[in-house]
């Protein structure tokens, strides 16, 4: 079946500093369909996490909605909207900080199951978890079942991360940079467990990264969507965003880019920023908040309007006046 | 830039000897590192974080010192300065380091020597230096403090030659120097960082994870500013990374650490198109990269090892697909494999017959 799973409709979240309030997402529009992977992806503080929050119902918008299957998530009733958090689960960067320290592997996923009536008994939760820890690829079960969260290796910690939020037979996951802390020599299997998900259990996948190589292997056959200060620039399936960009910044990212291959990495073209200050969310620069860096800047023009969000071809869209033009809000 | 005449003492003794097999022919090494022990004593046991490291740093080059976390490679950069922590020790091995036709053995310096070494003679800008700041000094109070700290007290000549550093690293250097560290952005303190550890002119500079927390932009910045800063002034690179894009983007010659040992050590080019040791194929398979096709990524199986209890034998034959009975009994050292490179491994030339062989196919 497919069709729209998770819709962010017009979403905006502003934060208190001071007297000031920063804005961490802008207006963000997206819609992701069911067992889809869409992956976002940007730069430090750009709201990649804010978004991930907002969409697990662990942020409310300060405007917009999100609906999930059509329906307005904080509109739902209590018992709607607990439905909702159990579908929706969210895995962290950091499995250090996220799993409890002083409590077994056995504990951590048991307590779920309890929590939300999934397994009464002991022998049930047993029967489930082993099942859990089997579909992250943590085999023998039996080995992990006593093991503490210390006696684990990162990567191992990441999967017990996964089946803990697999626990509540969700349907939509947010992988917040889930893989980064991992080593690199692990990665790519944790990211192969994470694609058997989506193929085996139907999960839908918002995949947060910071690294577009990342992002190229777990979302080939999904889409990447470019953030910059808070707006999405550019949604594109992922072989035409990472094999022909078009809006300016997503071009930057790719081009600056170090690559694992010297001659790759050292032959690259590079796209030349005007500046290398990115601009604080405090004080954002008028019109098209990447001005003040774009290599494309048209003057009176980008520095006067925003430019919005708009589709330039099949199932793709930049914010950018010069590729998609007449589009101004 | 004054010589060296404040610096190191002569020493007293010359140091002769054999050095280790890896001198590219022709080059004069600046530093060589032979069969350098590094432990820790920890309430677990001994940690054997750098295990029998030898290896030659040549004038001007980059020397990339890749592998995963925990193989040994900050404890390696440290050893070289002396600057390890309290509960670590050396437990034997040399440095040599070469200036002007002299040779110092930096693991017996003095005090005094040490300091003038450190900074003035090799230099390192540590694992998350972005901190390393002094938040309530400006920069100027800092650049100035580094250079009397070692009797560089001409302030005239200091800054003008901070100013020189910073124009380099692509930073505004009058803004620079008056502002606090907070105000700078986490590239902004790293340019300052390497701008302040060239200030003395040192022969070495160590980098450990110079880009790791930093944003792709400001990754690449740092990346052109070193490029640079090779170019105009001469002094040779150790590149600490467990990114394998940035020993591809800086190196002149790459070594694989695992368990704290080199395992592997050669050429950029050989050693990310022809590696010969089973780890760096590993880790190079584990990679994506964005440019170019969709490649077949793999992980590495299992973990690195406990350094407290290593396995027998080769210690990455727990995770090796090539690994034998052999492997499990004898741990091999590092012998040629090819044109300046090196693998430890019985195994190296099924590694090429497979590599070879797919390059065919
Ligand atoms: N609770 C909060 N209070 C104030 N500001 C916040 C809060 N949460 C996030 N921000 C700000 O919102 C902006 C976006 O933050 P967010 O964590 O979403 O970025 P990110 O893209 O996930 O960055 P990173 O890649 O570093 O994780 C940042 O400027 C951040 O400082
Ligand atoms: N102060 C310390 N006391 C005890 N053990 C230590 C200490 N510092 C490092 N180690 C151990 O020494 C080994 C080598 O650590 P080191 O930091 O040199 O590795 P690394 O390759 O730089 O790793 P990373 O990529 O994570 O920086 C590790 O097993 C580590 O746990
Ligand atoms: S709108 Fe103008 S400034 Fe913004 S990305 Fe496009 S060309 Fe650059
Ligand atoms: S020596 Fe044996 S175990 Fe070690 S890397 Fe070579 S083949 Fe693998
Ligand atoms: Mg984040
Ligand atoms: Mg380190």
């Amino acid at each position: 079946m497919t069709g729209k799973l998770m819709e962010l409709d017009h979403v905006s979240r502003t934060f208190p500093v001071g007297n000031l309030r920063v804005r961490a997402v802008n207006n963000v529009s997206l819609a992701i369909e069911r067992g889809e992977i869409l992956c976002l992806v940007g730069e430090s503080g750009c709201g990649k996490t804010t978004t991930g929050r907002i969409v697990a119902g662990l942020l409310k918008p300060t405007a917009g909605r999100i609906l999930f299957e059509g329906r307005d998530i904080w509109a739902m009733d209590d018992k709607g909207f607990k439905g909702y958090r159990k579908a929706v689960q969210i895995v962290h960067q950091d499995p250090y900080a996220s799993l409890n320290p002083v409590h077994s592997i056995y504990k951590i996923l048991s307590a779920p199951l309890f929590r939300h009536g999934l397994a009464v008994t002991q022998q049930e939760a047993q029967i489930k978890i082993r099942e859990l820890l089997q579909i992250v690829d943590l085999t023998p079960p039996e080995e992990f079942l006593d093991k503490y969260p210390h006696q684990l290796s990162g990567g191992q910690r990441q999967r017990i991360s996964v089946a803990r939020a697999l626990t509540v037979n969700p349907r939509f996951i947010v992988a917040d940079e889930a893989v980064s802390m991992v080593d690199v020599s692990i990665r790519v299997s944790l990211l192969n467990m994470l694609s058997r998900l989506k193929d085996q259990l139907g999960v839908t996948f918002l995949f947060i990264t910071h690294d577009l190589a990342l992002a190229k292997y777990f979302a080939w056959e999904g889409r990447i969507a470019v953030m910059y200060l808070g707006c999405i620039v550019e949604v594109a399936a992922t072989p035409r965003l990472i094999n022909d960009p078009s809006h300016p910044y997503s071009r930057a990212l790719l081009s600056a880019l170090p690559e694992a291959d010297p001659e790759l990495t050292r032959t690259k073209k590079r796209v030349v920023l005007r500046s290398l200050d990115v601009p604080s969310l405090l004080d954002l620069p008028s019109g098209c908040t990447f001005h003040p860096r774009c290599p494309q800047f048209r003057e009176g023009l980008c520095e006067r309007q925003a430019p919005e969000l708009a589709q330039i071809g099949d199932n793709r869209y930049v914010a950018c006046h010069l590729v998609a033009p007449g589009m101004a809000s | 830039m004054e010589g060296h005449k404040g610096g190191l003492r002569p020493p007293n003794q010359v140091i002769k000897g054999g050095f280790a097999p890896l001198t590219p022919r022709g080059a004069d090494t600046t530093l060589s590192v032979q069969d350098l022990w590094v432990e820790y004593r920890t309430r677990r046991g001994t940690v054997k974080a750098v295990r029998g490291v030898s290896l030659d740093l040549c004038r001007g080059e980059a020397l990339a010192l890749i592998g995963e976390s925990g193989s040994g490679k900050t404890t390696l950069g440290l050893s070289l300065i002396r600057l390890i922590p309290r509960s670590a020790r050396i437990r034997a091995g040399r440095v040599i380091y070469r200036r002007d036709g002299q040779e110092y053995d930096v693991l017996s310096l003095g005090s005094e020597d040490l300091r003038q070494f450190r900074w003035k003679e090799c230099a390192m800008v540590f694992q998350s230096a972005l901190n390393a700041l002094n938040p309530v000094l400006k920069v100027w109070d800092q650049v100035y403090d580094t250079a009397s700290a070692h009797r560089q007290a001409y302030a005239h000549r200091t800054r003008q030659r901070a100013l020189d550093l910073l124009r380099l690293v692509q930073l505004d250097p009058e803004r620079v120097l008056r502002s606090y560290p907070h105000e700078l952005s986490g590239g902004m303190r790293q340019r300052v960082l390497l701008a302040m550890s060239l200030l003395l002119d040192p022969q070495v500079l160590i980098l450990d994870e110079p880009t790791t927390a930093l944003d792709v932009l400001t990754q690449r910045a740092i990346i052109d500013v070193l490029r640079r800063l090779r170019k105009e002034l001469e002094f040779s690179l150790i590149l600490i990374s467990h990114d394998l894009s940035l020993a591809a983007e800086l190196a002149d010659r790459v070594a694989t650490m695992y368990a704290g040992a080199i395992v592997e050590i050669g050429d950029v080019y050989e050693t990310f198109y022809r590696p010969r040791h089973p780890y760096t194929l590993g880790l190079l398979r584990a990679v994506p990269t964005v440019t170019g096709q969709m490649r077949d990524l793999a992980s590495i199986p299992g973990c690195p090892p406990d350094l407290v209890n290593m396995p027998s034998g080769c210690k990455f034959h727990p995770r090796c697909p090539y690994a034998d009975s052999r492997c499990q009994e004898e741990e091999l050292e590092l012998a040629q494999v090819g044109r300046g490179h090196a693998a430890a491994c019985f195994h190296w030339q099924q590694v090429q017959y497979e590599l070879e062989a797919r390059e065919g196919a």
